[in-house]
């Protein structure tokens, strides 16, 4: 119970730390620990209105989706298919890049190949739909094409590179915890 | 983002109708698994509201601005990897620099480096991947966003 209790503590006393110093910038008024309050408040809320929702669809994923499935699509044996299958899955999302991470764990989890996961974190950061939408909006079409073409062969290309790379090494995709 | 709930709300009533007791099972693992990233995230998220603090879009609009030739792509490639800044912001700062007349090219590579590589979530990447490779999918992912900026950087 009590090394439960420092563990905890171990794990949250930056964050209590952190709670602590906005509280007295706000009191005092510290104008550099506010603005610093508000900009996590601000990367909070975006984390807060996604990662639940992204954690409620890995745990249904997780339970429903059996694991014979994943090896034969996006597993060691898949074919060149099995890139178009994660390039897809990764474009339907929503989030920034840290959200990806526990996505990729369970994706190598279910036996995915270690080429797919990272072809799924370069297509994650890269070909976002929503976010490819705001780029449009903002930057034109033209560019968004462009950078949307140029990274396909060079994030599949770090996929093969990384895959290469770690080939008789006993790598493992780790959920934290 | 709507979507996104959408497909959650979707997804959530077909598991529960198809079997309730592993729909739970699942909120359970899920859950589990956000609680254990929870310490981790929220740490990260401090440093980068500190960094936002110390590198405001302002100031990263004159420092992009200002930089010109190989000089310019270099430390757009250097913020975009260190910065952590999402869509709704980098975009628009893109357009911005875009209209005060900064090259396509270091725009590129901002953008790509800021999506492609990030050193501030250096420390939760290495909670899944482990140091080593997290820093090798990093510093290949630079490379390639340079890459990328560069060519756009000639048919723009």
């Amino acid at each position: 119970m009590k090394n439960k209790i420092t563990a905890t503590l171990k794990q949250y006393g930056f964050l209590i730390l952190f709670g602590i110093f906005i509280l007295l910038s706000y009191l005092l008024p510290f104008a550099a620990g506010i603005a610093i309050g508000k900009n996590f408040f601000m990367f909070f809320l975006e984390m807060a209105a996604i990662l639940p929702l992204m954690f409620i669809l890995i745990g249904l994923f997780e339970v429903w989706v059996p694991r014979e499935n994943i090896i034969r699509h996006l597993g060691p044996e898949a074919g060149a298919m099995s890139i178009l299958w994660v390039v897809l899955l990764a474009m339907l999302q929503a989030g920034p890049l840290y959200a990806a991470f526990p996505v990729a764990a369970l994706l190598w989890k279910k036996g995915c190949s270690v080429r797919n996961v990272f072809i799924y974190l370069g297509a994650f950061s890269t070909l976002k739909i929503p976010m490819l939408a705001f780029e449009i909006g903002f930057l034109g079409l033209k560019f968004s094409l462009l950078r949307a073409l140029f990274s396909l062969p060079v994030f599949v290309g770090i996929g093969y590179l990384l895959a290469w790379h770690l080939r008789n090494k006993s790598f493992a995709v780790k959920e934290p915890g | 983002m709507t979507g996104l709930a959408i497909a959650v709300t979707l997804a959530l009533a077909v598991s529960v109708i198809a079997d309730s007791k592993k729909t739970l099972a699942g909120l359970k693992k899920g859950a589990k698994m956000f609680l254990n990233i929870l310490p981790a995230l929220l740490t990260v998220l401090i440093l980068v509201s500190v960094f936002l603090y110390a590198m405001p879009a302002p100031i990263l609009t004159v420092w992009l601005g200002k930089g010109t030739g190989w000089a310019g792509v270099f430390s757009a490639a250097l913020l975009g990897s260190i910065s952590l800044i999402p869509g709704f912001i980098a975009f628009p700062l893109g357009a911005i620099l875009v209209r005060s007349g900064v090259s396509y090219q270091v725009i590129a590579v901002f953008i790509t480096t800021l999506m492609m590589v990030g050193i501030l979530t250096l420390p939760l990447e290495a909670k899944y991947f482990g140091w080593k490779v997290s820093i090798l999918r990093n510093t290949l992912s630079f490379f390639g966003a340079l890459l990328i900026g560069l060519l756009m950087g000639i048919f723009l």
